[in-house]
C-alpha cells in the first residue's frame, strides 16, 4: 500500500515537445484514481512516467516515502496491466503469471502456490497450461491482471486495459476491476479515454488536457461542478451544453434578451447546462429548435438549435417528443457560469 | 418428380493440357539428372563409359558407396567421403548457428538499445552486402593467415559469419515485435540478457528456423573458400572434395564416375533434410500467429 506524490513533475521530449505540463498530484493510499482525457492529452505519458517506462525531466515521484525518479520500474513495487495485455505469447498462462516471481527468485513453490491463488480469485485455474492465443479476450485480460496481482505491488498502474474488448465484456470487467482493487485495497492509478469508465470507477478522477490538469475532483464533483469548459464538454455524454451568454445589469442573459437568473458582473461569458436538467415548458420564456431526436430506449436526446448554437436535451421515455419549435425552460440552479476566454469556472 | 439430368461429359479445356504439358516438361528437365546420378551409381564405372546412361538399374550401390565413404581420392589418405562429411557438416552447422547468434545480437543492439548512430551502423552494415568474399578475398586470406588460421575449422568459418542478411532479418523481426512486451518484461524485472533468453529467442524460432535453412545451405555449398583456406586434404569438405575425384582419362586412369556421383548424391541429402525438417515447423509457425 502506498500514497502517490507528483511534485512539479514534467516531461519534455529531446525535440523540446512538453507531453506533460508540471504537475500537483497526491493520491492517497488504497485510492482508485482515474486519469481521463482525450488522445494526446499526457495520460498515458505519465502513468508510463509513474511506472518508470518513460524519463522525468523535472520534479520529484514519490511512491510511499520513496523518490523513485531513478528507481528501475522492476524496484518500484509496482504491477501494470498493458491497453494489449502484453502477455508472453510462448509462455503458458501458468508461467506468465509467475514470471515476475520467478525473476524476483522466489523459490518455485512459492510461486506455483502464488499463481494457483491469483488463479483461483480470477477464474483462470482451468486455463493455467494454456497459451495467451488459446484464450478469448476478457481471459487474457484477466491473465494480465493475474501477472498484476501476483506480485503484491503497492501500486496498480492501469493503461486503457479495456479498450480492446467488446463493449458488453468491457463493461463486465469493468466492474471486475473494481471489485478487485477494492478486495486488495491496492492504490491505483488507471487511465482511459473513456469518461464512462472514469465516472463509474473512479474515487478520484483526474481529468487532463494538453499535457496538464484541467480538474481533479471526485466523480460527483467533475460533473456537476466542472472547473473548465473543457472538463464540462468532455465528461458526461452527452456533454454539458455551453451557450454564448453576456452579464449586462445585474442579468446573466443569452439570446441578445432574454433573461435567465440575476448575476452580478459586466462582459461575455459562457454559460453551462447539463442536458438532463433542461425542462421542457410550455410557458418557457426559450425557444429551442429541435432538429433529430435520437431515441436511446430508456431515454431520448433532442438535438437542435438554441439561439443558433448547438444544443441538446435529454428526455424521459414518458415524454412525446417531436422535431420542430419547443419551448423549454433553463433552472437557474442548473447554470454553470465559465469564463469566456480562459474557460474556466466562475 | 423430373427425371435425372443428363450431365453432360465436361469438355477438354486444351489450355490447361497446354499448362500441364509445360509442368510436366519443367519436372522432367529438372527431374533427370537427378535420375541419371541415381543410375550411375549402380553400375560400375566401366560399364558406364561402355554404354553411357541406360534404363538398367546396377548391383554396384553397395560397392560405389563403400568406395565413396571409406576410400581415400587423394595422396594422404585422409579424405575419405566420411571424413569429408564430417567437415561438410561442421561447417554448414558452424556457419548457419554463427550467423544466427550474430545476427541476432547484432539485431537485438540496434533495436533494443539507444545507440548513437544506430540507423547508421545499421546502413553500414547492410552496404556491406554490396561485398561479398569474392570482392575481398585477398584481404580477408591474408588475415586469416596471418592469424594462422589456415588449416582450422576455425578459419574456415569465422571469417565467413558476419552477416549482413541474418542481421536485416533479425532486426525487421524484432521490430514487429509490440513495445508493451519489452515494457511488461521489465516491470516483470527482466534485465536485458534476460529478456533475449526468455522472451525474444522463444518468439523469434520461426525466423531462425527459416534462417536456418537458408544459412546451412549455403554454409554447405560454399567453394571458394574452403578451397582458399585448406590444403590439407584431411580438411576437404565434400563439396570440395568430389572435384579431386578423377572425371577424365588420365593415363591410364578410367573416370570413376560411380564414385563421383555417389559422393554428390550424399552432398545434397543433408541440406534436403534440412529443408524438410525446418519446413514444417517452419509453416507451423507461420500459422500460428500469435505474436
Amino acid at each position: 500500500m502506498a500514497q502517490v506524490s507528483l511534485e512539479n513533475v514534467r516531461k519534455v521530449y529531446p525535440n523540446g515537445f512538453q507531453a506533460v505540463a508540471p504537475t500537483q498530484i497526491e493520491i492517497k493510499d488504497g485510492e482508485f484514481t482515474v486519469l481521463v482525457g482525450p488522445s494526446g492529452c499526457g495520460k498515458s505519458t505519465l502513468l508510463r512516467m509513474i511506472a518508470g517506462l518513460e524519463d522525468i525531466t523535472e520534479g520529484a515521484l514519490r511512491i510511499g516515502n520513496r523518490v523513485v525518479n531513478h528507481v528501475d520500474p522492476a524496484d518500484r513495487d509496482i504491477a501494470m496491466v498493458f491497453q494489449n495485455y502484453a502477455l508472453y505469447p510462448h509462455m503458458t498462462v501458468r508461467r506468465n503469471i509467475g514470471y515476475g516471481l520467478k525473476n524476483r527468485k522466489t523459490p518455485s513453490d512459492a510461486i506455483e502456490a502464488k499463481v494457483q491463488q491469483a488463479a483461483k480469485f480470477l477464474n483462470l485455474t482451468e486455463y493455467l497450461d494454456h497459451k495467451p492465443s488459446q484464450l478469448s479476450g476478457g481471459q487474457r485480460q484477466r491473465v494480465a491482471m493475474g501477472r498484476a496481482v501476483v506480485r503484491d505491488p503497492s501500486l496498480f498502474l492501469f493503461d486503457e486495459p479495456l479498450s480492446n474488448l467488446d463493449a458488453k465484456l468491457r463493461q463486465k470487467m469493468r466492474v471486475e476491476i473494481k471489485a478487485l482493487q477494492r478486495r486488495l485495497g491496492v492504490t491505483s492509478i488507471y487511465v482511459t479515454h473513456d469518461q464512462v469508465e472514469a465516472m463509474t470507477m473512479a474515487d478520484r478522477i483526474i481529468v487532463m488536457n494538453g499535457g496538464g490538469v484541467e480538474q481533479i475532483g471526485t466523480p460527483a464533483e467533475i460533473y456537476h461542478a466542472p472547473a473548465t469548459t473543457f472538463v464540462a464538454s468532455f465528461m458526461g455524454a452527452p456533454p454539458m451544453n455551453l451557450l454564448d451568454a453576456r452579464l449586462d445589469s445585474g442579468q446573466l442573459m443569452i439570446n441578445g434578451n432574454t433573461a435567465l437568473m440575476a448575476a452580478s458582473g459586466e462582459g461575455e461569458i459562457t454559460v453551462g447546462i447539463r442536458p438532463e436538467d433542461v425542462l421542457l415548458h410550455p410557458e418557457g420564456d426559450i425557444l429551442f429548435q429541435v432538429e433529430i431526436v435520437e431515441e436511446l430506449g430508456a431515454h431520448r436526446l433532442l438535438h437542435g438549435k438554441l439561439a443558433d448554437q448547438p444544443f441538446t436535451i435529454y428526455l424521459g421515455k414518458e415524454v412525446a417528443a417531436q422535431t420542430g419549435e419547443t419551448r423549454i425552460s433553463l433552472p437557474p440552479e442548473a447554470l454553470r457560469m465559465f469564463d469566456k476566454n480562459s474557460g474556466k469556472a466562475l | 418428380m423430373t427425371d435425372i439430368t443428363h450431365i453432360p461429359a465436361r469438355p477438354i479445356k486444351w489450355s490447361t493440357v497446354l499448362d500441364h504439358a509445360i509442368l510436366i516438361t519443367g519436372a522432367l528437365f529438372m527431374l533427370i539428372p537427378m535420375l541419371m546420378v541415381l543410375q550411375t551409381v549402380t553400375t560400375t564405372d566401366v560399364q558406364t563409359i561402355q554404354n553411357g546412361p541406360e534404363f538398367v538399374i546396377g548391383d554396384q550401390f553397395g560397392a560405389n558407396f563403400h568406395k565413396a565413404m571409406y576410400e581415400s581420392s587423394g595422396f594422404s589418405g585422409e579424405n575419405s567421403g566420411t571424413s569429408m562429411l564430417i567437415n561438410s557438416m561442421i561447417l554448414g552447422l558452424g556457419f548457419a548457428l554463427g550467423k544466427i547468434v550474430i545476427g541476432m545480437m547484432a539485431a537485438y543492439a540496434l533495436v533494443y538499445f539507444r545507440l548513437r548512430f544506430a540507423t547508421f551502423a545499421f546502413w553500414l552494415i547492410f552496404t556491406t552486402l554490396l561485398l561479398p568474399l569474392e570482392v575481398r578475398i585477398l584481404p580477408s586470406y591474408e588475415v586469416a593467415q596471418k592469424l594462422g588460421l589456415l588449416n582450422t575449422y576455425t578459419g574456415l568459418i569465422v571469417p565467413l559469419i558476419a552477416s549482413a542478411t541474418a542481421t536485416f532479418f533479425f532486426r525487421q523481426y524484432f521490430r514487429s515485435i509490440p513495445e508493451e512486451l519489452v515494457e511488461a518484461a521489465r516491470i516483470d524485472g527482466a534485465g536485458p540478457i534476460k529478456f533475449f533468453i526468455d522472451i525474444l529467442m522463444p518468439l523469434s524460432q520461426t525466423m531462425i528456423a527459416a534462417m536456418f535453412i537458408i544459412m546451412f545451405v549455403y554454409g554447405w555449398n560454399q567453394y571458394l573458400w574452403p578451397t582458399m583456406i585448406t590444403t590439407e586434404e584431411g580438411m576437404y569438405t565434400l563439396v570440395r572434395g568430389i572435384k579431386q575425384i578423377t572425371q577424365s582419362f588420365e593415363g591410364t586412369n578410367i573416370p570413376e564416375y560411380g564414385r563421383a556421383n555417389m559422393l554428390a548424391l550424399i552432398a545434397i541429402l543433408p541440406p534436403v533434410a534440412v529443408v524438410i525438417f525446418f519446413q514444417s515447423w517452419f509453416v507451423k509457425g507461420l500459422t500460428e500467429t500469435d505474436k
